[in-house]
């Protein structure tokens, strides 16, 4: 009985170290804020990135035999390269080259991070979109094509419309492995939920209730996030029966 | 009409198309019969270069389309094309899918696409689905949609891609229907088909290809009537 009272009241002290002296809590909503801002700038980029990699390389595959046009194929091989390279490494050895190899100038470790997380993720959403374009059968292609309309008019009306039903939900996953990736900055010294945790963490010689509340935090951001999507995913099939 | 000299075409090492030579003349309803793997699709297909020749010339009317510098998008405006699959776009309205091309490629305004697409429906009996959606309708349905589509470009020449061969029994007689009247109409048709009783009654000029090669081609009365290959007999036996 002794025991568990004791147990009772330290938990009540490690926890009011941990979350509430000297309003730490403060700590833990700023953290949030720049791992949620970090993801947004990240998947913006890696969405620009993405979209321009997907369409220079499935235009390259488009292309009619005879047709093929050499600045587009230079193109489509330094895309292939950059994909190949993103894909080929570990995210946490791309975010320490950037930031201690390439931007050795710059102190805004964040910054560098969320850079280097949006070039990790375009080469993965680009591979995402390219899937959903590959995936809309080739005969509305070539209904487009017969009826006189250009290859450009065909993608935007009649292949990009179909593919975005395919792409949204596997792009939702990405945003949440994003959210989840963000948590690498702390490697290069980013000001993430991590870094704050370890901040109090080792102001108060208890790693336990910092970093279980950090993924407390982690796994209800996932689960809104997961939640929101399951619901965006119920609407668009919904769409596909009118 | 169209002009087709020392076609070959091949996929890799397999060649489908061997030396065709064929004219076509305006006004003129050619029927394409032969078994699968004949190439008759493939030879459709090259007409409007979906399939891109690995050798020979296509004229269409005056205009070499198998040159690389020719504007592929002009050429395709003038001649429709139906699939076996319909290949409707299912995220548009009936008469989105209608009205998309005249109006992208400049032929036509809004309205009078708009216009246009309502005077063709009434024709194929389907003035009540311009709003559905393509997925709303049936096979048949959608394959009269699908020639309206076409017709909507106002083509000089119609391909057909073995229009019924995806569609329900009951249903090949409402789309060989509108073929029909469309064939009286005047409209140069080329049409690869297993419908044998449509070759014979709408054809002027029905061709047997076989193993990439058209084996022989003559009347529908004379090549149903009286083939003279045996390639052509053993195919007829096995169909009719």
């Amino acid at each position: 009985m002794e025991a568990f009272t004791s147990f009772i009241s330290s938990f009540q002290t490690r926890f009011y170290l941990a979350f509430i002296a000297e309003d730490r809590w403060t700590q833990y909503i700023e953290g949030v804020g720049t791992t949620l801002l970090a993801t947004a700038l990240a998947l913006v980029l890696g969405l620009i990135l993405g979209v321009l990699v997907a369409v220079i390389r499935t235009a390259h595959d488009q292309q009619r035999p005879n047709h093929h046009n050499p600045a587009l194929a230079v193109i489509n091989g330094i895309a292939k390269v950059y994909v190949t390279i993103i894909r080929g490494t570990p995210m946490v050895l791309q975010l320490l080259i950037w930031m201690f190899v390439v931007f050795t100038f710059s102190r805004n470790a964040t910054a560098v991070g969320v850079f280097g997380l949006g070039i990790n993720s375009g080469a993965y959403v680009s591979e995402i979109i390219r899937g959903g374009l590959m995936a809309v059968d080739s005969g509305q292609m070539e209904a487009g094509r017969s009826l006189g309309l250009p290859y450009a008019d065909t993608m935007r009306f009649i292949v990009v419309p179909q593919a975005v039903k395919a792409i949204l939900p596997a792009l939702g996953n990405e945003f949440i492995v994003l959210l989840k990736d963000t948590s690498l900055l702390t490697v290069i010294g980013g000001k993430e939920l991590i870094y704050f945790a370890k901040g109090v963490a080792n102001r108060t010689y208890d790693q336990m209730f910092p970093l279980l509340g950090a993924a407390c935090i982690y796994l209800v951001l996932v689960m809104i996030f997961s939640w929101l999507l399951g619901k965006l995913e119920r609407r668009l099939r919904q769409s596909d029966r009118r | 009409m169209i002009d087709v000299k020392g076609l070959y075409k091949s996929f890799g090492d397999h060649e489908v198309l061997h030396d065709l030579n064929e004219h076509i003349h305006p006004g003129e309803k050619v029927v394409i019969i032969g078994p699968s793997g004949s190439g008759k699709s493939t030879f459709l297909r090259c007409l409007n270069l979906l399939e891109e020749p690995t050798q020979g010339t296509i004229t269409f009317q005056d205009q070499v389309i198998t040159d690389p510098k020719a504007d592929i998008n002009l050429i395709r405006r003038q001649m429709g094309m139906v699939f076996q699959h319909f290949n409707l776009f299912p995220n548009m309205t009936i008469r989105k899918n209608i009205t998309l091309a005249p109006v992208r490629t400049g032929l036509m305004k809004q309205e009078e696409a708009d216009k246009t697409a309502t005077e063709l429906l009434q024709r194929v009996g389907l003035a009540d689905k311009a709003d559905a959606y393509p997925g709303q309708l049936s096979g048949g349905q959608k394959q009269r949609i699908a020639i309206v589509r076409a017709l909507a470009m106002k083509p000089k020449l119609m391909l057909f891609d073995e229009p019924t061969s995806a569609l329900d029994p009951e249903m090949v007689g409402e789309v060989l229907d509108v073929m029909k009247q469309l064939a009286e109409e005047g409209m140069t048709m080329v049409v690869v088909t297993h419908e044998m009783g449509f070759a014979r009654e709408v054809g002027d000029r029905v061709l047997f290809m076989a193993d990439g090669k058209i084996v022989e081609q003559n009347t529908p009365e004379l090549l149903f009537g009286a083939p003279r290959e045996e390639r052509t007999q053993s195919f007829l036996a096995k169909v009719l």
